[in-house]
């Protein structure tokens, strides 16, 4: 598919406009699916699903490659157009997506990409306060070439909490990344997230990732919801990545 | 035993040579002095470099050569702006929409196929041996090379941005200003360099045709005189417009493109 402008219509059925009503009181799930189904062709990915999320909980998402994980944040982020199925998605309105890509603009300096999203005469002042949280500052004016993997995901993390969502979908976010740099990134994310507190999905396939960021760990097989397990702080994490381990069929 | 070098055999082309891109013109001009102080060139065939210069001389002192060239400036001008406003639209039309693809490429495609100077007896027959048929000519040579490298760089935008721009709401105004015109600019100026040496090219070809004025038409002049200067004076004209205007796109292209690093350029 190339650039068209009937790309930017939304999608009407259950994609993200369903959510204005979402918002309420914050007691309200910040997300709430039901019976979500998707298939590619005749192949059934997710199959009646049902998955909530507290305002303000980090969840993650674990599963084997191809076990659906990037098609169900792709129908909570409404991305998923030409994708058979069906179900009720409620989303608030207001969600960012950080891809595995950065996905900068090679054309836009680093700072217009920040606020690429943002209207009104402060998106300048807010891009740069974002930047600065990421620890960017000063590089407002450099080419996203110009920076390293792991600054441009930097970057990209401050595009998407520049705008204050209230839930952040995070496609394995840090998968392209060094080990050093992943657990640096795992820092911030969790410093950024303590902060603003927005509802997370954080799609990955690494236990360990799961286990130290997310309030809550799911593991997701055959189009369902296998295991959904609350990562008690109390209890040791290896205690939490054994039994995971287990559910993803690896022998810890 | 013998020590191994660390200097592994290069296999690119070496570092640049300074000045390289004026040698071989240099030499060019060396040879054609040569060959004329030897005698060995007719002046008849191919006048002195020498003479060229003297020509150009008296050509300025009298006014003809800046009369012609501000008549041949003003049609390739305005037939490189119509052409390139002109190639750019429909670039959009056809690059945004499958509609305007459907309708307009395979025309515009058509019209690739077929070389000005084949138009000329028809544009003749519409609108007569004037300003209009002569603009027109270049206009024709101009949108086409323009229409094909944006068009290609709008259809070569990355689908992923496409994507992020609907993940971040964009509306279809800062879509296309922040996304799709920027992405489509390496694709533009690629089609400009084309464009700005197909309007000298398309110059020559209507001014040598029914033509009072313009470098072309002093050519043609020169030739029912046997005045080979001249046509010399006419040809370096042509090679030195067309090097500048390009050498300006590419300048252009570079203050631009800053954000590309790429190896040429």
């Amino acid at each position: 598919m190339a650039a068209h402008a009937g790309g930017l219509k939304a999608d009407a059925e259950d994609g993200p406009d369903m959510a204005a009503h979402a918002g309420g009181l914050m007691t309200d799930p910040a997300v709430r699916v039901e019976g979500l189904s998707r298939g590619f062709g005749a192949r059934t990915v997710l199959d009646d699903l049902d998955l909530t999320i507290g305002q303000g909980e980090f969840v993650a998402l674990l599963g084997r490659s191809g076990s659906g994980k990037s098609t169900l944040l792709r129908a909570l982020a409404g991305l998923d157009r030409d994708v058979t199925g069906s179900g009720a998605v409620r989303v608030p309105r207001s969600l960012s997506v950080v891809f595995q890509d950065a996905r900068l603009l090679p054309w836009q300096r680093v700072l217009t990409n920040v606020v690429l999203g943002l209207r009104g005469a402060d998106a300048a002042l807010r891009g740069r306060a974002a930047l600065a949280e990421v620890g960017l500052e000063g590089r407002e004016q450099a080419w996203p070439n110009e920076l390293s993997g792991g600054e441009q995901q930097r970057v990209a993390l401050a595009r998407s909490l520049v705008s204050e969502p209230q839930l952040l979908l995070a496609d394995e976010p840090f998968g392209a990344l060094d080990a050093l740099t992943r657990i640096r990134m795992h820092g911030l994310l969790r410093e950024l997230c303590a902060r603003h507190r927005p509802a997370v999905l954080l799609v990955t396939h690494d236990v360990d990732e799961a286990v130290t960021l997310a309030d809550r760990v799911l593991v997701l097989d055959d189009g369902r919801i296998a295991i959904d397990q609350r990562i008690d702080r109390g209890q040791s994490a290896t205690a939490h990545r054994e039994s995971l381990l287990a559910a993803l069929g690896v022998a810890a | 035993m013998s020590l191994l070098s660390p200097h592994r055999r290069r296999l690119g082309p070496g570092r640049p040579i300074p000045l390289g891109a004026a040698l071989g013109p240099v030499l060019l001009l060396a040879i054609w002095s040569v060959a004329s102080a030897l005698g060995w060139l007719d002046p008849r065939t191919l006048s002195a470099p020498w003479t060229v210069v003297t020509t150009t001389g008296d050509l300025i002192a009298d006014g003809r050569l800046q009369d012609n060239l501000a008549i041949s400036s003003q049609r390739a001008g305005l037939g490189l702006l119509f052409g390139v406003a002109i190639g750019t639209v429909l670039a959009l039309i056809s690059g945004l929409s499958r509609w305007g693809e459907a309708i307009l490429d395979g025309p515009i495609q058509i019209k690739r196929a077929i070389p000005s100077l084949a138009l000329i007896p028809l544009l003749i027959l519409w609108l007569g041996i004037g300003e209009g048929m002569k603009v027109t000519t270049i206009t024709l040579g101009v949108f086409v090379p323009v229409y094909i490298h944006t068009h290609n760089g709008l259809r070569g935008i990355d689908s992923r941005y496409v994507e992020l721009g609907e993940s971040l709401r964009l509306r279809t105004g800062t879509f296309l200003r922040r996304i799709v015109l920027p992405g489509a600019l390496p694709g533009f100026l690629l089609g400009l360099r084309f464009a700005v040496v197909n309007a000298w090219l398309a110059l020559v070809v209507v001014e040598q045709i029914n033509s009072t004025s313009g470098i072309g038409y002093m050519m043609e002049l020169a030739r029912e005189y046997g005045q080979t200067d001249i046509i010399v004076v006419g040809l370096v004209l042509y090679g030195v417009l067309g090097l500048l205007s390009d050498g300006a796109v590419r300048l252009v292209q570079r203050r631009a493109l800053t954000w590309r690093r790429t190896l040429a350029d």
